[in-house]
Protein backbone atom coordinates (compact mmCIF):
# COMPACT_ATOMS: atom_id res chain seq x y z
CA UNK A 1 0.00 0.00 0.00
CA UNK A 2 1.50 3.32 -0.96
CA UNK A 3 -0.50 5.29 1.55
CA UNK A 4 1.74 6.20 4.46
CA UNK A 5 1.12 4.34 7.73
CA UNK A 6 -0.90 6.33 10.25
CA UNK A 7 1.30 5.37 13.19
CA UNK A 8 4.94 4.29 13.41
CA UNK A 9 5.98 2.12 16.34
CA UNK A 10 9.70 2.83 16.10
CA UNK A 11 11.55 5.29 13.93
CA UNK A 12 14.86 3.73 12.91
CA UNK A 13 17.42 5.80 11.10
CA UNK A 14 20.90 7.28 10.96
CA UNK A 15 22.72 10.24 12.38
CA UNK A 16 25.55 11.38 10.12
CA UNK A 17 28.27 13.46 11.69
CA UNK A 18 29.63 15.98 9.18
CA UNK A 19 32.32 16.90 11.68
CA UNK A 20 33.98 13.51 11.72
CA UNK A 21 33.36 12.19 8.20
CA UNK A 22 36.70 12.10 6.42
CA UNK A 23 35.23 11.31 3.00
CA UNK A 24 36.96 7.94 2.66
CA UNK A 25 33.99 6.27 0.86
CA UNK A 26 34.34 3.12 3.00
CA UNK A 27 30.60 3.19 3.79
CA UNK A 28 29.83 3.52 0.08
CA UNK A 29 31.89 0.47 -0.76
CA UNK A 30 30.64 -1.64 2.12
CA UNK A 31 27.05 -0.64 1.30
CA UNK A 32 27.48 -1.79 -2.28
CA UNK A 33 29.23 -4.96 -1.15
CA UNK A 34 26.53 -5.94 1.34
CA UNK A 35 23.54 -4.91 -0.71
CA UNK A 36 24.67 -6.51 -3.92
CA UNK A 37 24.24 -9.85 -2.19
CA UNK A 38 21.49 -8.93 0.27
CA UNK A 39 17.92 -7.71 -0.04
CA UNK A 40 16.52 -7.86 -3.57
CA UNK A 41 18.35 -7.93 -6.87
CA UNK A 42 22.12 -7.29 -6.99
CA UNK A 43 23.21 -3.66 -7.36
CA UNK A 44 24.04 -3.65 -11.03
CA UNK A 45 26.79 -1.91 -12.97
CA UNK A 46 27.11 -1.27 -16.68
CA UNK A 47 30.52 -1.02 -18.30
CA UNK A 48 32.22 -1.29 -14.90
CA UNK A 49 35.78 -1.32 -16.27
CA UNK A 50 35.09 0.74 -19.38
CA UNK A 51 35.10 4.41 -20.26
CA UNK A 52 31.66 5.26 -18.95
CA UNK A 53 30.79 3.10 -15.97
CA UNK A 54 27.37 3.60 -14.40
CA UNK A 55 25.83 1.63 -11.60
CA UNK A 56 23.34 1.83 -8.79
CA UNK A 57 24.59 2.85 -5.38
CA UNK A 58 22.52 3.40 -2.27
CA UNK A 59 24.93 5.74 -0.58
CA UNK A 60 27.18 8.37 -2.13
CA UNK A 61 29.61 10.92 -0.71
CA UNK A 62 29.59 14.46 -2.04
CA UNK A 63 32.24 16.97 -1.00
CA UNK A 64 31.28 20.59 -0.47
CA UNK A 65 33.23 23.75 0.11
CA UNK A 66 31.69 26.05 2.72
CA UNK A 67 32.85 29.65 2.79
CA UNK A 68 31.96 31.72 5.85
CA UNK A 69 31.73 35.52 5.54
CA UNK A 70 34.85 36.19 7.58
CA UNK A 71 36.99 33.08 7.45
CA UNK A 72 38.66 30.82 4.90
CA UNK A 73 36.65 28.11 3.19
CA UNK A 74 36.46 24.68 4.75
CA UNK A 75 35.73 21.28 3.25
CA UNK A 76 32.78 19.15 4.34
CA UNK A 77 32.40 15.56 3.22
CA UNK A 78 28.75 14.79 2.87
CA UNK A 79 27.43 11.21 2.83
CA UNK A 80 23.91 10.88 1.47
CA UNK A 81 21.53 7.95 1.43
CA UNK A 82 17.77 7.55 1.95
CA UNK A 83 16.59 9.56 4.96
CA UNK A 84 13.56 7.28 5.54
CA UNK A 85 11.29 10.34 5.59
CA UNK A 86 8.22 10.40 7.84
CA UNK A 87 6.27 12.09 5.09
CA UNK A 88 7.87 10.24 2.22
CA UNK A 89 6.68 11.60 -1.15
CA UNK A 90 8.41 8.71 -2.93
CA UNK A 91 5.93 6.31 -1.32
CA UNK A 92 2.68 8.10 -2.07
CA UNK A 93 3.46 8.66 -5.77
CA UNK A 94 4.15 4.97 -6.42
CA UNK A 95 1.37 3.57 -8.63
CA UNK A 96 1.95 -0.09 -7.89
CA UNK A 97 2.32 -0.42 -4.14
CA UNK A 98 5.96 -1.44 -4.61
CA UNK A 99 7.15 1.44 -2.42
CA UNK A 100 6.04 1.41 1.17
CA UNK A 101 6.92 2.64 4.61
CA UNK A 102 6.83 0.04 7.38
CA UNK A 103 4.69 0.87 10.39
CA UNK A 104 6.83 -1.23 12.77
CA UNK A 105 10.12 0.60 12.27
CA UNK A 106 9.53 3.35 9.70
CA UNK A 107 11.90 1.84 7.11
CA UNK A 108 11.04 2.82 3.52
CA UNK A 109 11.38 -0.17 1.20
CA UNK A 110 10.72 -1.21 -2.39
CA UNK A 111 9.17 -4.58 -3.15
CA UNK A 112 11.15 -5.17 -6.32
CA UNK A 113 8.86 -7.87 -7.66
CA UNK A 114 6.06 -5.28 -7.88
CA UNK A 115 8.10 -2.35 -9.19
CA UNK A 116 7.37 -1.44 -12.82
CA UNK A 117 10.41 0.81 -13.03
CA UNK A 118 8.48 3.98 -13.81
CA UNK A 119 10.97 6.11 -11.91
CA UNK A 120 8.36 8.46 -10.50
CA UNK A 121 9.51 7.85 -6.91
CA UNK A 122 13.02 8.98 -7.83
CA UNK A 123 11.51 12.18 -9.25
CA UNK A 124 9.56 12.71 -6.02
CA UNK A 125 12.60 12.36 -3.75
CA UNK A 126 14.39 15.70 -3.27
CA UNK A 127 17.58 14.02 -2.06
CA UNK A 128 18.47 11.75 -4.95
CA UNK A 129 18.22 8.73 -2.69
CA UNK A 130 16.67 6.37 -5.24
CA UNK A 131 18.42 4.98 -8.28
CA UNK A 132 17.06 2.73 -11.00
CA UNK A 133 19.13 -0.41 -11.31
CA UNK A 134 20.63 -0.39 -14.82
CA UNK A 135 20.54 -4.18 -15.09
CA UNK A 136 17.35 -5.24 -13.29
CA UNK A 137 15.35 -2.07 -14.17
CA UNK A 138 13.81 -1.86 -10.72
CA UNK A 139 14.13 0.93 -8.20
CA UNK A 140 16.92 0.56 -5.64
CA UNK A 141 17.26 2.42 -2.40
CA UNK A 142 18.77 2.14 1.08
CA UNK A 143 16.99 -0.55 3.10
CA UNK A 144 18.67 0.50 6.35
CA UNK A 145 20.15 -2.98 6.01
CA UNK A 146 16.88 -4.53 7.04
CA UNK A 147 18.55 -7.89 6.40
CA UNK A 148 21.30 -7.18 8.96
CA UNK A 149 19.66 -5.30 11.80
CA UNK A 150 17.25 -8.14 12.68
CA UNK A 151 19.55 -10.95 11.56
CA UNK A 152 20.11 -13.47 14.38
CA UNK A 153 22.71 -15.29 12.29
CA UNK A 154 25.08 -12.34 12.61
CA UNK A 155 27.10 -11.59 15.74
CA UNK A 156 25.44 -8.92 17.85
CA UNK A 157 27.89 -6.16 16.84
CA UNK A 158 27.15 -6.73 13.15
CA UNK A 159 23.40 -6.16 13.53
CA UNK A 160 23.71 -2.59 12.37
CA UNK A 161 23.69 -1.12 8.85
CA UNK A 162 26.79 -1.94 6.80
CA UNK A 163 27.75 1.73 6.46
CA UNK A 164 27.62 2.28 10.21
CA UNK A 165 29.54 -0.91 10.92
CA UNK A 166 32.35 -0.02 8.55
CA UNK A 167 32.85 3.71 9.11
CA UNK A 168 36.43 4.06 10.43
CA UNK A 169 35.76 7.56 11.76
CA UNK A 170 32.59 6.73 13.67
CA UNK A 171 30.71 9.33 11.66
CA UNK A 172 27.56 7.24 11.27
CA UNK A 173 25.20 6.24 14.06
CA UNK A 174 22.18 3.97 13.91
CA UNK A 175 19.27 3.98 16.34
CA UNK A 176 15.64 4.62 17.20
CA UNK A 177 14.57 8.25 16.99
CA UNK A 178 11.22 7.57 18.64
CA UNK A 179 13.05 6.90 21.90
CA UNK A 180 14.27 10.22 23.40
CA UNK A 181 16.91 8.31 25.41
CA UNK A 182 18.47 6.53 22.41
CA UNK A 183 22.03 7.25 21.26
CA UNK A 184 20.78 8.95 18.11
CA UNK A 185 18.21 11.14 19.87
CA UNK A 186 20.85 12.28 22.35
CA UNK A 187 23.37 13.06 19.61
CA UNK A 188 20.79 15.16 17.78
CA UNK A 189 19.93 16.94 21.01
CA UNK A 190 23.55 17.60 22.08
CA UNK A 191 25.01 18.54 18.73
CA UNK A 192 22.08 20.36 17.12
CA UNK A 193 21.20 17.74 14.49
CA UNK A 194 19.28 19.11 11.52
CA UNK A 195 17.11 18.08 8.56
CA UNK A 196 18.10 18.39 4.90
CA UNK A 197 15.81 20.63 2.83
CA UNK A 198 13.10 20.98 5.49
CA UNK A 199 11.20 23.20 3.03
CA UNK A 200 10.34 20.11 0.97
CA UNK A 201 8.04 18.92 3.76
CA UNK A 202 9.42 15.38 3.79
CA UNK A 203 10.18 15.31 7.53
CA UNK A 204 13.31 13.14 7.20
CA UNK A 205 14.10 10.69 10.00
CA UNK A 206 17.89 10.74 9.38
CA UNK A 207 19.62 13.73 10.88
CA UNK A 208 22.94 15.45 10.16
CA UNK A 209 25.29 16.90 12.77
CA UNK A 210 27.02 20.16 11.80
CA UNK A 211 30.82 20.47 11.63
CA UNK A 212 32.16 21.90 14.91
CA UNK A 213 33.30 25.54 14.69
CA UNK A 214 36.85 25.87 13.37
CA UNK A 215 39.60 27.52 15.46
CA UNK A 216 40.17 31.19 14.74
CA UNK A 217 42.78 31.32 12.00
CA UNK A 218 45.02 34.15 13.40
CA UNK A 219 46.43 31.86 16.04
CA UNK A 220 47.83 29.42 13.51
CA UNK A 221 49.04 31.81 10.82
CA UNK A 222 52.69 31.71 12.02
CA UNK A 223 54.23 29.47 9.43
CA UNK A 224 56.50 31.96 7.63
CA UNK A 225 60.23 31.34 8.11
CA UNK A 226 61.93 33.66 10.57
CA UNK A 227 65.53 33.77 9.30
CA UNK A 228 66.91 36.03 12.01
CA UNK A 229 66.04 33.81 14.93
CA UNK A 230 69.42 32.05 14.77
CA UNK A 231 71.51 35.24 14.45
CA UNK A 232 72.53 35.42 18.13
CA UNK A 233 73.03 31.70 18.68
CA UNK A 234 76.21 30.95 20.60
CA UNK A 235 78.32 27.93 21.56
CA UNK A 236 78.15 24.64 19.67
CA UNK A 237 74.76 25.38 18.09
CA UNK A 238 76.02 28.79 16.99
CA UNK A 239 79.07 27.19 15.37
CA UNK A 240 76.86 24.51 13.70
CA UNK A 241 74.54 27.20 12.39
CA UNK A 242 77.38 29.18 10.85
CA UNK A 243 79.08 26.05 9.46
CA UNK A 244 75.90 24.83 7.78
CA UNK A 245 75.21 28.32 6.51
CA UNK A 246 78.61 28.35 4.78
CA UNK A 247 77.83 25.05 3.06
CA UNK A 248 75.10 26.96 1.21
CA UNK B 1 14.58 16.72 -16.27
CA UNK B 2 15.41 14.25 -19.00
CA UNK B 3 12.95 14.70 -21.88
CA UNK B 4 12.15 11.07 -22.70
CA UNK B 5 10.57 10.73 -26.15
CA UNK B 6 8.09 8.12 -24.92
CA UNK B 7 6.76 10.43 -22.23
CA UNK B 8 6.57 13.45 -24.54
CA UNK B 9 4.67 11.36 -27.10
CA UNK B 10 2.43 10.01 -24.34
CA UNK B 11 1.39 13.36 -22.89
CA UNK B 12 0.85 15.08 -26.26
CA UNK B 13 -0.90 12.24 -28.06
CA UNK B 14 -3.11 10.98 -25.29
CA UNK B 15 -4.00 14.59 -24.42
CA UNK B 16 -5.12 15.14 -28.02
CA UNK B 17 -6.96 11.81 -28.11
CA UNK B 18 -8.88 12.48 -24.90
CA UNK B 19 -9.60 16.03 -26.11
CA UNK B 20 -11.16 14.65 -29.29
CA UNK B 21 -13.07 12.01 -27.32
CA UNK B 22 -14.45 14.81 -25.14
CA UNK B 23 -15.56 16.79 -28.21
CA UNK B 24 -17.26 13.74 -29.74
CA UNK B 25 -18.89 13.09 -26.38
CA UNK B 26 -20.44 16.55 -26.10
CA UNK B 27 -21.92 16.03 -29.56
CA UNK B 28 -19.60 17.76 -32.03
CA UNK B 29 -21.23 17.23 -35.48
CA UNK B 30 -19.58 14.43 -37.44
CA UNK B 31 -20.16 12.80 -40.80
CA UNK B 32 -23.03 10.28 -40.94
CA UNK B 33 -22.71 6.57 -41.53
CA UNK B 34 -20.96 3.66 -39.87
CA UNK B 35 -17.74 3.98 -41.86
CA UNK B 36 -17.21 7.59 -40.80
CA UNK B 37 -18.15 6.65 -37.22
CA UNK B 38 -15.61 3.85 -37.28
CA UNK B 39 -12.79 5.95 -38.70
CA UNK B 40 -13.42 8.91 -36.41
CA UNK B 41 -13.56 6.69 -33.32
CA UNK B 42 -10.43 4.95 -34.48
CA UNK B 43 -8.64 8.29 -34.73
CA UNK B 44 -9.75 9.51 -31.29
CA UNK B 45 -9.32 6.22 -29.48
CA UNK B 46 -6.14 5.49 -31.43
CA UNK B 47 -4.47 8.72 -30.36
CA UNK B 48 -5.35 8.08 -26.72
CA UNK B 49 -4.28 4.43 -26.82
CA UNK B 50 -1.07 5.15 -28.76
CA UNK B 51 -0.14 7.63 -26.06
CA UNK B 52 -0.84 5.16 -23.29
CA UNK B 53 1.12 2.39 -25.01
CA UNK B 54 4.02 4.74 -25.59
CA UNK B 55 4.08 5.57 -21.88
CA UNK B 56 4.79 1.91 -21.11
CA UNK B 57 7.98 2.08 -23.23
CA UNK B 58 9.34 4.28 -20.51
CA UNK B 59 8.93 1.54 -17.91
CA UNK B 60 11.65 -0.79 -16.72
CA UNK B 61 9.11 -3.61 -16.50
CA UNK B 62 6.20 -2.97 -18.93
CA UNK B 63 4.94 -6.53 -18.39
CA UNK B 64 3.95 -5.51 -14.87
CA UNK B 65 2.15 -2.33 -15.97
CA UNK B 66 -1.19 -3.75 -14.82
CA UNK B 67 -0.01 -3.32 -11.25
CA UNK B 68 -0.20 0.43 -11.74
CA UNK B 69 -4.00 0.28 -11.49
CA UNK B 70 -3.89 -0.67 -7.83
CA UNK B 71 -2.87 2.46 -5.91
CA UNK B 72 -5.50 4.96 -7.07
CA UNK B 73 -6.15 5.98 -3.47
CA UNK B 74 -2.76 7.65 -3.13
CA UNK B 75 -1.03 7.86 -6.51
CA UNK B 76 -1.85 10.21 -9.42
CA UNK B 77 -0.06 7.94 -11.86
CA UNK B 78 -2.34 5.11 -10.79
CA UNK B 79 -5.43 7.34 -11.00
CA UNK B 80 -4.40 8.38 -14.49
CA UNK B 81 -4.26 4.74 -15.55
CA UNK B 82 -7.61 3.86 -14.01
CA UNK B 83 -9.34 6.96 -15.45
CA UNK B 84 -7.86 6.40 -18.91
CA UNK B 85 -9.04 2.82 -19.05
CA UNK B 86 -12.50 3.71 -17.68
CA UNK B 87 -12.88 6.51 -20.23
CA UNK B 88 -11.77 4.31 -23.11
CA UNK B 89 -14.07 1.50 -22.02
CA UNK B 90 -17.11 3.79 -21.94
CA UNK B 91 -16.03 5.33 -25.24
CA UNK B 92 -15.98 1.81 -26.67
CA UNK B 93 -19.60 1.32 -25.55
CA UNK B 94 -20.50 4.71 -27.05
CA UNK B 95 -18.89 3.73 -30.35
CA UNK B 96 -20.95 0.52 -30.44
CA UNK B 97 -24.13 2.60 -30.11
CA UNK B 98 -22.87 4.92 -32.84
CA UNK B 99 -21.90 2.09 -35.19
CA UNK B 100 -24.85 -0.20 -34.78
CA UNK B 101 -27.74 2.00 -33.64
CA UNK B 102 -26.58 5.04 -35.60
CA UNK B 103 -27.17 7.38 -32.67
CA UNK B 104 -24.87 9.02 -30.16
CA UNK B 105 -26.39 8.97 -26.65
CA UNK B 106 -25.74 12.42 -25.21
CA UNK B 107 -25.89 11.41 -21.53
CA UNK B 108 -23.16 8.82 -22.07
CA UNK B 109 -21.18 11.23 -24.22
CA UNK B 110 -21.21 13.95 -21.57
CA UNK B 111 -20.07 11.46 -18.93
CA UNK B 112 -17.24 10.34 -21.25
CA UNK B 113 -16.26 13.95 -21.95
CA UNK B 114 -16.10 14.63 -18.22
CA UNK B 115 -13.97 11.54 -17.58
CA UNK B 116 -11.70 12.36 -20.52
CA UNK B 117 -10.94 15.80 -19.09
CA UNK B 118 -10.40 14.38 -15.61
CA UNK B 119 -7.96 11.89 -17.15
CA UNK B 120 -5.98 14.75 -18.65
CA UNK B 121 -6.00 16.50 -15.26
CA UNK B 122 -4.66 13.30 -13.69
CA UNK B 123 -1.87 13.13 -16.29
CA UNK B 124 -0.91 16.70 -15.43
CA UNK B 125 -1.09 15.96 -11.70
CA UNK B 126 1.67 13.34 -12.06
CA UNK B 127 3.98 16.31 -12.67
CA UNK B 128 2.12 18.99 -10.72
CA UNK B 129 2.36 17.07 -7.45
CA UNK B 130 6.18 17.07 -7.42
CA UNK B 131 7.47 19.70 -5.02
CA UNK B 132 10.94 18.72 -6.17
CA UNK B 133 10.33 20.40 -9.55
CA UNK B 134 9.13 23.98 -8.90
CA UNK B 135 8.33 24.66 -12.59
CA UNK B 136 5.67 21.95 -12.54
CA UNK B 137 4.37 22.43 -9.03
CA UNK B 138 1.55 24.82 -9.94
CA UNK B 139 -2.18 24.82 -10.66
CA UNK B 140 -1.23 26.24 -14.07
CA UNK B 141 0.18 22.86 -15.13
CA UNK B 142 -3.20 21.04 -15.21
CA UNK B 143 -4.78 24.14 -16.77
CA UNK B 144 -2.24 24.06 -19.60
CA UNK B 145 -2.68 20.32 -20.13
CA UNK B 146 -6.47 20.66 -20.25
CA UNK B 147 -6.21 23.77 -22.43
CA UNK B 148 -4.13 21.95 -25.02
CA UNK B 149 -6.26 18.80 -24.86
CA UNK B 150 -9.37 20.87 -25.59
CA UNK B 151 -7.57 22.86 -28.30
CA UNK B 152 -6.38 19.66 -30.02
CA UNK B 153 -9.81 18.08 -29.61
CA UNK B 154 -11.68 21.12 -30.90
CA UNK B 155 -9.46 21.68 -33.93
CA UNK B 156 -9.60 17.98 -34.85
CA UNK B 157 -13.37 17.84 -34.38
CA UNK B 158 -13.78 21.00 -36.47
CA UNK B 159 -11.67 19.47 -39.24
CA UNK B 160 -14.02 16.46 -39.28
CA UNK B 161 -17.17 18.61 -39.23
CA UNK B 162 -19.19 18.06 -42.45
CA UNK B 163 -20.83 21.51 -42.27
CA UNK B 164 -21.71 22.87 -45.74
CA UNK B 165 -22.99 26.33 -44.89
CA UNK B 166 -20.04 28.68 -45.28
CA UNK B 167 -21.10 31.17 -42.58
CA UNK B 168 -21.42 28.32 -40.08
CA UNK B 169 -18.01 27.10 -41.17
CA UNK B 170 -16.64 30.57 -40.52
CA UNK B 171 -18.09 30.51 -36.99
CA UNK B 172 -16.60 27.10 -36.29
CA UNK B 173 -13.17 28.18 -37.53
CA UNK B 174 -13.47 31.41 -35.56
CA UNK B 175 -14.09 29.37 -32.42
CA UNK B 176 -10.95 27.37 -33.24
CA UNK B 177 -8.97 30.63 -33.19
CA UNK B 178 -10.41 31.45 -29.79
CA UNK B 179 -9.62 28.02 -28.34
CA UNK B 180 -6.05 28.23 -29.64
CA UNK B 181 -5.59 31.69 -28.16
CA UNK B 182 -6.89 30.60 -24.74
CA UNK B 183 -4.71 27.47 -24.66
CA UNK B 184 -1.52 29.33 -25.61
CA UNK B 185 -2.34 32.22 -23.28
CA UNK B 186 -2.39 29.68 -20.46
CA UNK B 187 0.96 28.35 -21.65
CA UNK B 188 2.40 31.88 -21.81
CA UNK B 189 1.41 32.49 -18.20
CA UNK B 190 2.90 29.10 -17.31
CA UNK B 191 6.17 30.16 -18.97
CA UNK B 192 5.98 33.51 -17.23
CA UNK B 193 5.59 31.83 -13.84
CA UNK B 194 8.30 29.28 -14.64
CA UNK B 195 10.69 32.14 -15.41
CA UNK B 196 10.22 33.43 -11.88
CA UNK B 197 10.07 30.06 -10.14
CA UNK B 198 13.60 28.81 -9.64
CA UNK B 199 14.56 26.38 -6.90
CA UNK B 200 15.94 29.34 -4.95
CA UNK B 201 12.60 31.13 -5.30
CA UNK B 202 10.85 28.29 -3.49
CA UNK B 203 13.55 28.32 -0.81
CA UNK B 204 15.84 25.47 -1.89
CA UNK B 205 19.54 26.23 -2.29
CA UNK B 206 22.79 24.31 -1.86
CA UNK B 207 22.73 25.79 1.66
CA UNK B 208 19.37 24.20 2.61
CA UNK B 209 20.22 21.00 0.72
CA UNK B 210 23.31 20.46 2.86
CA UNK B 211 22.04 22.27 5.97
CA UNK B 212 25.39 24.11 6.05
CA UNK B 213 23.96 27.56 5.30
CA UNK B 214 24.48 28.66 8.90
CA UNK B 215 28.24 28.39 8.35
CA UNK B 216 28.55 30.03 4.98
CA UNK B 217 28.07 29.77 1.26
CA UNK B 218 28.05 26.22 -0.07
CA UNK B 219 29.56 25.04 -3.35
CA UNK B 220 30.10 21.53 -4.68
CA UNK B 221 33.79 20.71 -4.66
CA UNK B 222 33.77 17.08 -5.71
CA UNK B 223 30.86 15.02 -6.92
CA UNK B 224 30.52 11.48 -5.60
CA UNK B 225 31.98 9.93 -8.74
CA UNK B 226 33.73 11.09 -11.88
CA UNK B 227 31.05 9.99 -14.35
CA UNK B 228 27.33 10.31 -14.78
CA UNK B 229 24.77 8.30 -12.86
CA UNK B 230 21.04 7.61 -13.05
CA UNK B 231 20.28 10.76 -11.09
CA UNK B 232 22.33 13.10 -13.23
CA UNK B 233 21.02 11.57 -16.45
CA UNK B 234 17.40 11.56 -15.37
CA UNK B 235 17.16 14.72 -13.32
CA UNK B 236 20.12 16.97 -13.94
CA UNK B 237 19.58 17.59 -17.65
CA UNK B 238 21.26 20.81 -18.70
CA UNK B 239 21.30 20.75 -22.51
CA UNK B 240 17.67 21.80 -22.81
CA UNK B 241 18.10 25.08 -21.00
CA UNK B 242 20.69 26.30 -23.47
CA UNK B 243 18.42 26.65 -26.50
CA UNK B 244 15.21 27.31 -24.59
CA UNK B 245 14.42 30.69 -26.15
CA UNK B 246 14.83 29.42 -29.72
CA UNK B 247 12.77 26.32 -29.03
CA UNK B 248 9.99 28.40 -27.50
CA UNK B 249 9.90 30.48 -30.66
CA UNK B 250 9.70 27.29 -32.74
CA UNK B 251 6.89 25.92 -30.54
CA UNK B 252 4.95 29.17 -30.84
CA UNK B 253 5.38 29.43 -34.61
CA UNK B 254 4.46 25.83 -35.36
CA UNK B 255 1.93 25.22 -32.61
CA UNK B 256 0.27 28.62 -32.35
CA UNK B 257 0.90 31.01 -35.27
CA UNK B 258 0.49 28.39 -38.03
CA UNK B 259 -2.80 26.83 -36.84
CA UNK B 260 -4.12 30.26 -35.88
CA UNK B 261 -3.49 31.68 -39.37
CA UNK B 262 -5.08 28.65 -41.03
CA UNK B 263 -8.14 28.87 -38.77
CA UNK B 264 -8.34 32.61 -39.35
CA UNK B 265 -8.22 32.14 -43.12
CA UNK B 266 -11.09 29.64 -42.94
CA UNK B 267 -12.99 31.93 -40.56
CA UNK B 268 -12.71 34.84 -42.98
CA UNK B 269 -13.27 32.93 -46.19
CA UNK B 270 -15.76 30.35 -44.93
CA UNK B 271 -13.67 27.80 -46.85
CA UNK B 272 -13.57 24.06 -46.27
CA UNK B 273 -13.07 23.01 -42.66
CA UNK B 274 -10.77 20.20 -43.77
CA UNK B 275 -8.02 22.82 -43.75
CA UNK B 276 -8.21 22.63 -39.99
CA UNK B 277 -6.71 19.15 -40.35
CA UNK B 278 -3.51 20.90 -41.37
CA UNK B 279 -3.89 23.23 -38.38
CA UNK B 280 -4.23 20.15 -36.15
CA UNK B 281 -1.01 18.62 -37.48
CA UNK B 282 0.85 21.92 -36.93
CA UNK B 283 -0.56 22.19 -33.42
CA UNK B 284 0.59 18.68 -32.53
CA UNK B 285 4.05 19.36 -33.97
CA UNK B 286 4.33 22.54 -31.92
CA UNK B 287 3.19 20.70 -28.82
CA UNK B 288 5.98 18.14 -29.20
CA UNK B 289 8.47 21.00 -28.93
CA UNK B 290 6.50 22.60 -26.08
CA UNK B 291 6.45 19.30 -24.18
CA UNK B 292 10.12 18.67 -24.82
CA UNK B 293 10.81 22.02 -23.15
CA UNK B 294 8.38 21.21 -20.32
CA UNK B 295 10.80 18.45 -19.30
CA UNK B 296 14.13 19.77 -20.49
CA UNK B 297 13.82 23.18 -18.84
CA UNK B 298 12.58 21.88 -15.49
CA UNK B 299 15.15 21.84 -12.68
CA UNK B 300 14.95 19.17 -10.01
CA UNK B 301 16.00 19.75 -6.40
CA UNK B 302 18.62 17.00 -6.63
CA UNK B 303 20.62 19.20 -9.01
CA UNK B 304 21.58 21.21 -5.90
CA UNK B 305 23.67 18.25 -4.75
CA UNK B 306 25.42 18.08 -8.10
CA UNK B 307 26.25 21.76 -8.41
CA UNK B 308 24.49 22.24 -11.76
S1 LIG C 1 15.03 10.24 1.28
FE1 LIG C 1 13.94 10.14 -0.67
S2 LIG C 1 13.71 7.93 -1.03
FE2 LIG C 1 14.18 8.16 1.14
S3 LIG C 1 12.18 8.29 2.16
FE3 LIG C 1 12.84 10.41 1.78
S4 LIG C 1 11.89 10.91 -0.18
FE4 LIG C 1 11.84 8.67 -0.01
S1 LIG D 1 9.77 2.94 -9.95
FE1 LIG D 1 8.84 1.20 -8.86
S2 LIG D 1 8.86 1.81 -6.71
FE2 LIG D 1 9.19 3.67 -7.92
S3 LIG D 1 7.15 4.58 -8.22
FE3 LIG D 1 7.54 3.28 -10.01
S4 LIG D 1 6.67 1.28 -9.46
FE4 LIG D 1 6.85 2.43 -7.53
Amino acid sequence: MTSLPTAIERSLGLVIDLDTCVGCHACVVNCKEWNTGGYGAPLGDLDPYGDEPVGSWLNRIHTFEVTPEDAPASIVHFPKSCLHCSDAPCVTVCPTGASYKRSEDGIVLVDESMCIGCGLCAWACPYGAREMDPVENVMKKCTLCVDRIYNDNLPEEDRTPACVRTCPAGARHFGDFSDPESNVSKLVEDRGGFDLMPEMGTAPVNKYLPPRPKQATESCGASEAKPDETANATGFLGWLDRALERLG
Amino acid sequence: MHPAISVIFFTVTSGAGFGLIAMIGVGAPMSQGPLAAFLISLLAGGLAVAGLISSTFHLGHPERAWRAFSQWRSSWLSREGVLAVATLFLFGVYVLFWLFAGNRPLWLGVLIAFLAIVTVVATAMIYTQLRTVPHWNSILTPLVYVGFAIACGYVAAAALNPETNSSDRATIAGMACLVLIVAWALKMSWWHRAGRTSLAAVGSTPETATGLGAIGRVRLLESPHSGENYLTREMVHVIGRKHAAKLRAIALTTGFAAPLLISLAVAISGGPLAWLGVAFVCLIAGLFVERWLFFAEARHAVSLYYGR
